[in-house]
């Protein structure tokens, strides 16, 4: 029990910080001393207690849970076992085999798995995953995880593979989904849930009881490399940028989920904070009729006086975006993120193109529910005209044609893409004459800088003609454009 | 700064019995904080989405305690006078005209500007009062950003400091708790004085039992299927996913229709008392019906 003096502890949280910090969390340094003396008040050998100690001092943004979740387990997976008491009173089974299994970890062997479980053939091993997974039974399922990491994911020390590698070697050998329809099967036959709801109910306790193995198996081989790697290698490794730092063009499938999450609340905190800043606007000009009228409660005395307070217009606002492949998810977040909030203008209107142009306003009138507009905008809007190759000059003449005499001097223009153009005629003549017609007009490109005006792109020519050109790689740089918009 | 004689709590695990047994079901993470707020002397900043009982876990807390509950609730526009003191001008108006003749001025004024003329507002009478009390500074996200300032001084050293009079010290630390929806970033100053919990919606399991305690004579089946149902309905991509005291609504309004078992039909009739957006409810139903 040598860290629980407090020299050791002193250093191990120093340690710990260090990483959290280099996991791009903001740490102060009386934060830190908090969790100092924090942790003198839990009880060591009660890891949870520890941990929600910590993250109550450390943590102070909901956002951050998941990279302080991944620190601590690769900072602290090592150091449990030195943590828990040897002779720990009346434990759950369940701690107690955690620490076996820790035990087993850090010996480094890997072998001996959870007893008799080694004796097993792949085929018995499945059959006990599906017991284990339909009676929801949580220890058998911790062991089999660790069992499964053994036999299927074939680690060996030192070779220079994510752990991605690893999971997916293991869960490929598992066949998760086959599981589920398996699971599926086998209530139907014992014929417990016959209605459709129920079945339905089911089938997401099973997909939870999966996805938590899931966690399990991942959380194994984590362990296994930080015994192989050392936890400082791994954490950084580990290290995922914070949701508002994905990059869009980037974002893995998963990403993009934890992408749309984070747009919700932060939609609702743009509108609030726009809507606060057109309430609290300047002073304006002395209001002399209603100085007047409060002067009569002193008798005639102007002795308050009022003043106009300055109503801004709201913009009006035209969305252009390109949708084709590489920058669909970008146009899909700006959209969703300018409807989300258009009540801060006064009128949007949305086109997509890729070589055609469509326009798909009425996908987001005729319903409350952005996510299915999109999905429309997606399926029926009308964008192909020759090959579904992006071609920003066509589809910017036939707006120009269409659409070209409804901006006017209230309206503000914004172009998504990434302008490149796969070397058509870039007719930017329409990007002046509109910016001519319009109050601004904006380009908003999801590249990142240094690429801009490389190979096919022609972001330059286009941005010469606008009043500004903007990189919008992340939600949070997207975040900052849309509050400066409205 | 006042010290506090004992702490409150003797574990963790007494704060949750105890919050238990007052039918306010702690996960870990809430009673571990809540023992800290009492063994640190901190602040508590709660945040999660509306309905989780954040608002509760305050008051639990303060019947756990036996202490008396003060509350601030935040809005757009509170300003030190609402929140902290004022002085009386009436009174003050009252006892400058009341004897006009007699006293001089210097004693007027330092008559005047003196605790009978002051009034307490609830920050000011969290940490002057004699019994036990906790402080709920609700919803702390709706004042403006420079309003927060006003809290600093008592959060980190709980005491207000009046120009007229000099430094109030408390007499005793009580439990803060402040609450939000997180519809803004709250200032880094305010934050790092506090200790910070997030309250999400309850684990299947915990809603459950959440259900077993506030609603009497409901059946493990039915709160089972209840717990299930509602966390089908939040995995759903809604505008506003059911908080647990929707969840409790529903339950008892099952119990007054006297049904023991959900099906589809019942379901669909009742979402509207988990919903409360027409377009959820009609996503809502469309997904719980049979589409296999």
């Amino acid at each position: 029990m040598s860290l629980t003096e407090p020299r050791s502890m002193l250093d191990l949280l120093n340690g710990f910080v260090t990483q959290l910090r280099e996991a791009g969390l903001p740490v102060s340094l009386t934060e830190n001393l908090d969790a100092m003396e924090a942790v003198q008040h839990i009880p060591l050998e009660d890891r949870d207690a520890f941990k929600y100690a910590l993250a109550a001092t450390l943590v102070k943004n909901q956002a951050h849970w998941r990279s302080f979740e991944t620190v601590f387990e690769v900072y602290f997976s090592l150091r449990g076992p030195e943590y828990a008491l040897s002779e720990a009173e009346g434990d759950s089974a369940l701690d107690e085999l955690w620490r076996e299994m820790q035990d087993q970890s850090q010996a480094g062997d890997g072998r001996g798995g959870a007893g008799s479980l080694d004796a097993l053939t792949p085929e018995e091993i499945a059959h006990l995953l599906m017991q284990a997974l339909m009676n929801g039974d949580q220890a058998l399922m911790r062991a089999l995880a660790k069992q499964s990491v053994q036999r299927f994911a074939g680690m060996e020390p030192g070779r220079p593979v994510g752990g991605t590698y690893y999971l997916y070697r293991t869960l490929r050998n598992l066949d998760l989904d086959g599981m589920l329809e398996k699971l599926m099967q086998a209530m139907a036959e014992r014929g417990d849930a016959s209605s459709g709801l129920e079945q339905r109910l089911e089938r997401e306790e099973y997909e939870h009881r999966i996805s938590e193995f899931k966690a399990e198996v991942e959380a194994e081989i984590r362990r296994r490399l930080v015994a192989d790697r050392g936890a400082e290698a791994m954490a950084k490794t580990l290290r995922k940028p914070l949701p508002e730092d994905v990059e869009f063009m980037h974002a893995s499938r998963e990403e993009m989920q934890s992408l749309r999450k984070a747009l919700q609340p932060l939609t609702r905190k743009l509108a609030a904070r726009l809507a606060r800043k057109r309430r609290h606007g300047r002073r304006g000009p002395l209001d002399f009729r209603n100085t007047v009228r409060h002067s009569l409660s002193y008798g005639g005395v102007p002795a308050e006086p009022k003043f106009k307070y300055p109503r801004p217009a709201k913009p009006e606002l035209m969305v252009v975006a390109d949708i084709s492949g590489s920058v669909a998810a970008f146009a899909r977040f700006t959209l969703m993120l300018v409807y989300a909030i258009s009540n801060q203008f006064s009128k949007v209107r949305s086109f997509v193109f890729i070589d055609g142009i469509d326009e798909v306003t009425d996908y987001f009138k005729s319903t409350e529910d952005i996510a299915e507009a999109i999905h429309r905008v997606n399926t029926e809007a009308d964008v192909v005209w020759v090959d579904g190759h992006s071609d920003y000059g066509h589809a910017f003449e036939v707006f120009w044609d269409r659409h070209g005499r409804e901006i006017g001097p209230k309206t503000t223009v914004l172009l998504l893409g990434d302008a490149r153009n796969n070397y058509h005629a870039s007719q930017s003549w329409v990007v002046k004459e509109i910016r001519a017609k319009a109050r601004h007009v904006y380009w908003l490109n999801p590249e990142p800088r240094s690429y801009w005006n490389t190979g096919d792109s022609i972001v330059g020519e286009y941005g010469a003609h606008t009043d500004g050109i903007f990189e919008c790689r992340n939600l949070r740089q997207l975040e900052s454009f849309v509050e400066k918009l409205a | 700064m006042a010290a506090d004689p004992s702490p409150r709590f003797e574990s963790v695990q007494q704060v949750r019995d105890g919050l238990r047994d007052l039918d306010y079901l702690a996960d870990d993470g809430i009673a571990g904080v809540a023992y800290l707020a009492d063994r640190l002397g901190k602040p508590v900043l709660v945040e999660g989405p509306a309905g989780t009982g954040k608002t509760q876990l305050a008051k639990s807390i303060a019947e756990l305690t036996g202490a008396r509950l003060v509350r601030l609730q935040c809005y757009e526009g509170l300003d030190e006078s609402k929140a902290l003191f004022e002085w009386n001008y009436k009174k003050q108006l009252l006892r400058i005209q009341a004897d006009r003749a007699s006293d001089s001025w210097s004693e007027i004024h330092d008559d005047i500007f003196s605790d009978e003329f002051l009034l307490t507002r609830p920050l000011l009478e969290a940490i002057t009062a004699d019994d036990p009390v906790v402080l709920l500074i609700d919803e702390v996200d709706r004042v403006e950003v420079e309003t927060e300032a006003l809290l600093l001084e008592i959060l980190s050293d709980y005491q207000v400091s009046i120009p007229e009079l000099g430094t109030i010290e408390a007499k005793q630390i009580p439990l803060v708790f402040l609450t939000s929806n997180n519809t803004r970033e709250l200032s880094e100053a305010l934050k790092r004085r506090c200790l910070y919990l997030h309250v999400d919606y309850p684990s299947l399991e915990r809603e459950r039992e959440i259900v077993l305690a506030k609603v009497p004579g409901v059946t493990e089946h039915l709160a089972e299927q209840i717990a299930r149902i509602v966390r089908s309905i939040r995995s759903l991509d809604l505008k506003k996913a059911p908080s647990v005291s929707e969840t409790l609504d529903w339950a008892r309004t099952l119990m007054l229709l006297n049904i023991e078992t959900i099906d589809e039909a019942t379901a669909k009739e009742t979402l509207h008392i988990l919903l409360k957006y027409q377009t959820d409810i009609a996503k809502a139903a469309k997904e719980l019906s049979v589409d296999e």
